[in-house]
């Protein structure tokens, strides 16, 4: 633990794990040690639900640049999905 | 040091033993076999959790001949693989510092309570481990402790809180023992600045210490698993560390 930074947010999905689909509703991003990526510290994305147990886990970590990269892309695919009028047809928006 | 025509064999299990607020929390224990007498050395896990690295560094330590016991800092997030358990803890800011040190001393008295014990008893571990350490060798009883690049040891104000409220620094006038200290150039938690003002803080209060910065080393230069391994950082680190344990532990 050595940034400590890290924040949790409420989500709604599903996440495939290394037992199949399973419902997350809880994202923890941190910034701090990752487990596998080769830097000292990434971005650190895991999707969870507590209730399952440790185990219901799904896990990214990306460098500082491609998580930026990730965030603009997500933003700029949402944006395009509202424009062509699709968040509101899926009941999403 | 080790002769080839040496009898040599060792034991390594998984035990309970009695943490903070007699709670129980598994440990792995590793140990020469024979009556000893063995010094003891409590071995403190990574932020990354009680994985594989550290029971290789359990026997390791075992191997040198030390009755070496490495509690599970994580036992109470429940159980699941090392990197999903300290996933949890990680979410949960990391495991507080009075819990800590209550399971440290649980180790700390598994460890002196053994009829093989020499009598005494050291304290090692590496990133969070490494502040846990110095933490652990200011608030109980040890009689050497090593600190590897042990972030947070020096803190803002702003970052106490419940979990850790107070840095440990603050604890340096009741360090009981003996420090070794093994830090890279490159790291950025600590920084060579943070390890400074330590420093300082051990020449204030007059303690027995000596510290080393690496070149070319950053965080974590000993983990063979990682880029940051640093091969020639890393051998002259361990064998730093077997002569400090020699020199007040054997």
């Amino acid at each position: 633990m050595c940034t400590m930074i890290m924040h949790k947010v409420g989500i709604e999905g599903f996440g495939k794990g290394t037992q199949g689909w399973f419902g997350v509703n809880q994202a923890n991003v941190s910034y701090d040690h990752p487990f596998h990526a080769p830097l000292e510290h990434a971005l650190n994305i895991d999707f969870v639900d507590e209730a399952q147990g440790p185990g219901a886990r799904v896990a990214v970590e990306l460098s500082a640049e491609a998580a930026r990269s990730l965030v603009q892309t997500i933003l700029a695919v949402l944006d395009e999905a509202e424009s062509g009028g699709h968040l509101a047809v899926n009941g999403n928006q | 040091m080790y002769q080839t025509d040496m009898y040599e064999g060792m034991i390594a299990e998984t035990v309970m033993i009695a943490g903070a607020n007699g709670d129980l929390i598994n440990a792995y224990y590793a140990r020469p076999l024979g009556p000893g007498p063995f010094p003891g050395m409590v071995v403190i896990h990574h932020m990354p959790g009680w994985d594989e690295w550290y029971r290789e560094a359990t026997r390791k330590i075992a191997h040198h001949g030390y009755a070496a016991l490495s509690p599970n800092l994580y036992y109470r997030a429940g159980h699941g693989t090392p990197e999903d358990v300290a996933a949890k803890v990680r979410a949960d800011g990391g495991v507080p510092d009075e819990q800590v040190v209550g399971d440290l001393a649980g180790a700390l008295a598994f460890l002196r309570a053994h009829p093989s014990n020499n009598g005494k008893v050291g304290v090692w571990g590496t990133c969070s481990g490494g502040r846990h350490a110095y933490l652990a060798a200011c608030r109980l009883q040890f009689e050497a402790a090593i600190d590897c690049w042990g972030g947070r040891v020096v803190m803002a104000e702003s970052d106490l809180n419940e979990r850790f409220p107070v840095a440990p620094i603050d604890y340096t006038p009741d360090l009981s023992c003996p420090l070794l200290g093994i830090f890279g150039e490159e790291d950025h938690s600590p920084t060579v600045e943070q390890v400074a003002i330590h420093e300082a803080a051990l020449k204030k209060h007059g303690k027995d210490y000596e510290f080393h910065m690496y070149p070319n080393a950053g965080h974590g230069f000993f983990y063979h698993n990682r880029p940051m391994y640093r091969q020639a950082q890393a051998v002259d680190g361990w064998e730093k560390m077997f002569a400090f344990m020699a020199k007040h532990l054997g």
